[in-house]
């Protein structure tokens, strides 16, 4: 009988190779051994003989299909989904049982249901329960937010000096009717794209000029993001993004352009720097799968690393870009924000030594961080593409700066005194806290990756977890948000690909405040060590 | 050149229309009494300047405000880092008492679905984004804003499908009217998810009616898709009766006597903005009222990408916090407004041109000008319209831009100039129409002929060529849509 045995099998066999082969190609291999088996089994055979390899086959395809299917839910990162990873199929059951039987757009089910992203969770938890040191000292303490307290001071200061002028009744503020902007301006008054551009030529160290007219402003860098990736991409087509990287690029770059962000994944082995090869290697893996990739979006300094691209780095990365014809978006709204020994080189600088194209390299800046005023919502795109230009002006009427403010700002980073000033002290204070903060946490046996700028840390608390995977670091995350009573970002919420990194914020507060700090994570350190 | 995405290569954004073609040679050759009198006047851009010094005075008086502070102490820290993009607390109640004011307190509105987003442009835009899907459509009166094929659609993706008004009502919206546009929208395999109306409306300058409000409600309400946005930026600009009437109240009345369905109430959002009402289109403040829960998160966490500025919020929290200025405001901009609508229609009587009679809000007013086309065609109302740009210097804009069905219907702005240079401009069409009629060949046509010949040869003067480049790319993209 080991004829009749061996003819089951073959269908399976033949057909299972391919797993997603298509039902027509299984039907000519079933006509072939079919009338073969009856040739050589005689009559009664034949039926038995087809129908049960038949039956047997076709539960194998459900099977197989089905299996497929599973694991596309089950794999959170996958590219071709462009739902928040994750969260999606537990919060669809929950709003399927929500009382409301409104229907609103797809986009509005994902955006509204509760993030589960622990970048945005450990946010909402310390507003319940915020530290103050006089009135809440048992309070959750902000270091997941890269805010920057540290140098406020010196803005107030000068807006006691400098605010009667600023505001009211002369020429630099003006509710006159001249002072209203007409249409155009809703990319940016002229005096402040100037200003503006005079800041960011200092800040990033004097050696790059950046031309007002290349300039577009936004309420904030996050939207600045968000017009890019209307005006570089369609709806379905990927950026390229190095990981570890900020939680919010998956808020500015999916949810209403719809464009994917794919993950090119960084090392600690390599310092979390940028690695040509895998960026290639992303590349080519997308386009197999048939996915357009538009463009590459980096930050640099890096969020949440907090290290600077070489020049080098930046020359092969250019390269890559204009070898795949594709656009970098460098968002570089920590430039500033430098304590390290390394200069930061923007990619503008590079730019303008090179050949290359200049009309796919965008930057997106603000004032959110290397001038900490976050809530006045100042963010800048530049770009030498004028189609690029002329699209995101339109689109920033979305997305305007308020007129006072404009005003306002534009006063202060006119005064280059005092910018002077504030540039340098506050990169003083920032560094004074972070090697203070580095030191106290490779006392406690932390280390963190090196970094040279920004404002945070990278640490590596992989020593800590248990068991080795983003489960540890989830529990390990909830000790310190629970016991220890500090709110840090964990490496799942920023793509890492390596469990166990954190990233500490330490701009949110005071120099007298590390000590608080650092005594609380010990408590964790030391009740992870003793539960050993 | 690398490939962009088709959002930035089309130009589905509008803005080659001829409203802002308008204000680009408005830009290139502005009126100034001083120094260019002889400059095109901007009567097409829908501001209010006439109650700026009633602001000027209150930040005179309140100049610790403006100072970041608060009872004497300094809350710039509080601010510099504020961008909770569920807004200052503060803020947001001072504006829901502002539009409670101004509905006459009949109807009232909890802070807490209030989203802020960075002027009415946004938060239209973000109205789409939460309440359709690409390539659904929603249904728009016309007259309509220009602006809105912009907002509504370009990044968005979604279609508006036009309800057809005429004249002969006053462009009401009727019943039948709006059947044939939800037909037509199923004819074109639209899936219609509902309707925007701008009360007041712009560019008609009038408030809907009762009757209006409850036949859009009723037109919703049996189909649980569809909604009813009520873009309401000009109701602080209502300057004679009737008064304004909000769909809220509608609502509310509704709700009162049981003649109601749960759902409804969710399916009504409002959008507001203080760009017009208090004249501050540059301080971009706009908000979205929503009972839906679903649509305040989800609008809430979209307004990240237009947050608006934590100092302009402080400041405008105290100002509209101040309920005596916002009282004595209200009023005296009404009454100013008032008068500037007069002055408008008085002086386009002496020409001989009427305007919509129902006109009783806004900042504008919808002009009759069919009777000095050539022909009842939208080419003769683009000629009109170039005539009075570059031979009157006046720039209005057409009802073509608009979408009116009809054409020479012009809107015309009152409230963006001073006394005397609307005086100005209106000697300049007076001295136009006259001119005309004294017959450099323009006949006067109170027929409606079929003509369809543009008559070039009739204009005064001749026009340079590249106008008549610019007159065919609008024809043709008025054919597009």
């Amino acid at each position: 009988m080991t004829q009749t045995q061996k003819k089951p099998t073959n269908p399976k066999k033949t057909q299972s190779e391919p797993p997603s082969s298509s039902s027509s190609s299984s039907r000519t291999g079933m006509k072939l051994i079919v009338p073969l088996q009856a040739v050589v089994q005689g009559r009664n055979g034949f039926l038995l003989g087809s129908l049960i390899p038949l039956s047997l086959f076709y539960f194998l395809q459900l099977y197989l299909k089905r299996r497929r299917s599973e694991n596309n839910n089950n794999t959170p990162s996958s590219p071709t989904t462009l739902l928040l990873p994750r969260s999606s199929s537990r919060s669809n059951l929950s709003s399927r049982g929500s009382i409301s039987r409104v229907r609103v757009s797809k986009l509005a089910n994902v955006v509204a249901k509760r993030d589960d992203s622990l970048y945005y969770v450990g946010i909402e938890r310390v507003e319940k329960d915020p530290y103050h040191v006089k009135f809440n000292p048992n309070g959750i303490i902000q270091l997941g937010l890269s805010d920057n307290k540290l140098s406020l001071d010196l803005i107030e200061k000068w807006l006691v000096k400098n605010l009667e002028g600023s505001m009211m009744g002369n020429e630099d503020i003006n509710l006159s009717i001249n002072g209203i902007a007409p249409y155009q301006s809703f990319h940016g008054l002229n005096e402040l794209k100037i200003a503006l551009a005079d800041f960011m030529h200092q800040v990033m160290g004097g050696s790059v000029e950046f031309d007002p007219s290349n300039m577009v402003l936004t309420s904030g860098a996050t939207p600045a993001i968000e017009i890019l990736s209307f005006c570089l991409a369609d709806h379905g087509n990927a950026f390229l993004v190095p990981t570890p990287y900020y939680p919010g690029f998956d808020r500015d770059v999916r949810w209403r352009p719809g464009i994917d962000l794919i993950p090119v994944h960084c090392r600690s082995t390599d310092n979390f720097n940028l690695n040509i090869t895998a960026l290639e290697q992303a590349f080519s893996q997308a386009r197999k799968r048939g996915v357009k990739v538009r463009g590459i979006l980096i930050s640099n300094p890096s969020n949440p690393v907090g290290n600077i691209l070489t020049p080098d780095m930046l020359f092969s990365l250019l390269d890559f870009a204009e070898d795949k014809n594709i656009h970098i978006i460098a968002d570089e709204v920590f430039a500033g924000s430098t304590y390290g020994s390394e200069e930061f080189v923007s990619i503008a600088e590079v730019l303008d030594s090179e050949y290359i194209d200049k009309s796919r390299v965008h930057i997106v800046y603000g004032l959110s961080k290397d001038l900490s005023i976050a809530g006045f919502r100042v963010g800048v795109i530049h770009s030498h593409n004028k189609t690029v230009l002329d699209a995101a002006k339109k689109m920033s009427r979305f997305s305007a700066i308020s007129a006072p403010t404009q005003r306002l700002v534009t006063s202060m980073l006119s005064d280059k005194r005092f910018i002077q000033e504030y540039i340098e002290t506050n990169r003083n204070r920032i560094r004074r806290v972070h090697d203070e903060f580095v030191d106290c946490l490779t006392k406690l046996g932390i280390k963190c990756a090196k970094s040279s700028a920004g404002m945070f840390c990278w640490a590596d608390m992989s020593g800590l977890i248990r068991p080795y995977s983003e489960k540890g670091e989830l529990e390990l995350w909830e000790k310190f948000m629970s016991v220890a009573k500090i709110n840090i970002t964990p490496g799942s919420a920023c793509h890492c690909i390596e469990p166990g990194w954190f990233r500490i914020c330490f701009t949110t507060i005071s120099f007298e405040e590390i000590p608080v700090v650092i005594d609380r994570i010990r408590k964790v350190v030391e009740s992870c060590k003793s539960s050993d | 050149m690398k490939l962009l995405s088709t959002k930035a290569t089309c130009n589905s954004h509008g803005q080659d229309s001829s409203y802002f073609l308008g204000w680009q040679e408005y830009e290139k050759n502005p009126y100034d009494e001083v120094q260019n009198p002889k400059g095109i006047i901007q009567m097409g851009l829908a501001e209010n300047q006439l109650s700026f010094d009633l602001l000027e005075s209150w930040l005179a008086k309140n100049p610790d405000v403006a100072g970041f502070k608060r009872d004497g102490k300094s809350i710039f820290r509080e601010l510099a880092l504020f961008q909770d993009y569920h807004g200052l607390p503060s803020f947001k109640k001072a504006l829901v008492d502002f539009m409670a004011e101004i509905r006459g307190n009949k109807v009232t509105f909890d802070p807490n679905h209030i989203v802020l987003t960075a002027g009415a442009t946004s938060a239209n835009e973000t109205l789409m984004f939460c309440l359709a899907e690409q390539g659904e459509a929603f249904l728009l009166p016309t007259p309509y804003y220009p602006g809105f094929d912009r907002d509504l659609k370009w990044r968005t993706g979604v279609e508006i499908v036009p309800i057809q008004c005429t004249s002969t009502n006053n462009f009401q919206i009727t019943e039948s009217a709006l059947q044939q546009a939800y037909e037509e929208a199923k004819n074109k395999n639209l899936k219609v998810k509902g309707v925007l109306v701008t009360n007041p409306s712009n560019p008609l300058g009038t408030t809907m009616s009762k009757s209006e409000l409850n036949l859009l409600i009723d037109f919703i309400k049996d189909n649980k898709d569809m909604h009813l946005i009520s873009d309401e930026i000009y109701s602080g600009t209502v300057f004679t009766s009737p008064s304004f009437i909000s769909v809220m109240e509608i609502l509310k009345e509704r709700n009162d006597f049981k003649d109601f369905d749960a759902d409804i109430s969710e399916r009504v959002h409002v959008v507001y903005s203080l760009s017009k009402d208090l004249g501050l289109p540059g301080f971009r403040v706009g908000a979205i009222y929503s009972e839906n829960d679903m649509v305040v998160a989800a609008a809430t966490k979209m307004s990240s990408f237009g947050l608006v500025s934590s100092q302009t919020q402080y400041l405008l929290s105290s100002m509209l916090g101040d309920k005596k200025f916002t009282k004595n405001y209200i009023f005296e901009n009404q009454k100013r407004l008032k008068k500037r609508q007069k002055m408008l229609v008085n002086g386009l009587q002496k020409a001989g041109i009427s305007c919509l009679e129902t006109n009783n809000a806004g900042l504008f007013c919808w002009v009759d000008m069919r009777h000095l086309l050539n022909s009842n065609t939208f080419e003769a109302e683009m000629e009109l319209w170039k005539k009075i740009l570059f031979d009157v210097r006046l720039n209005i804009s057409p009802g073509a831009s608009c979408h009116c069905t009809e054409p020479g219907w012009f809107r015309v702005c009152f409230a963006n100039m001073s006394e005397d240079t609307l005086n100005l401009a209106m000697k300049r069409l007076k001295d136009f129409v006259a001119n005309s009629i004294n017959g450099e060949g323009c006949s006067n046509n109170k027929k409606k002929t079929r003509s369809t010949q543009a008559s070039r040869s009739f204009t005064k003067k001749s026009i340079s060529n590249w106008v008549f480049r610019l007159s065919s790319r609008d024809h043709r993209e008025q054919e597009e849509r």
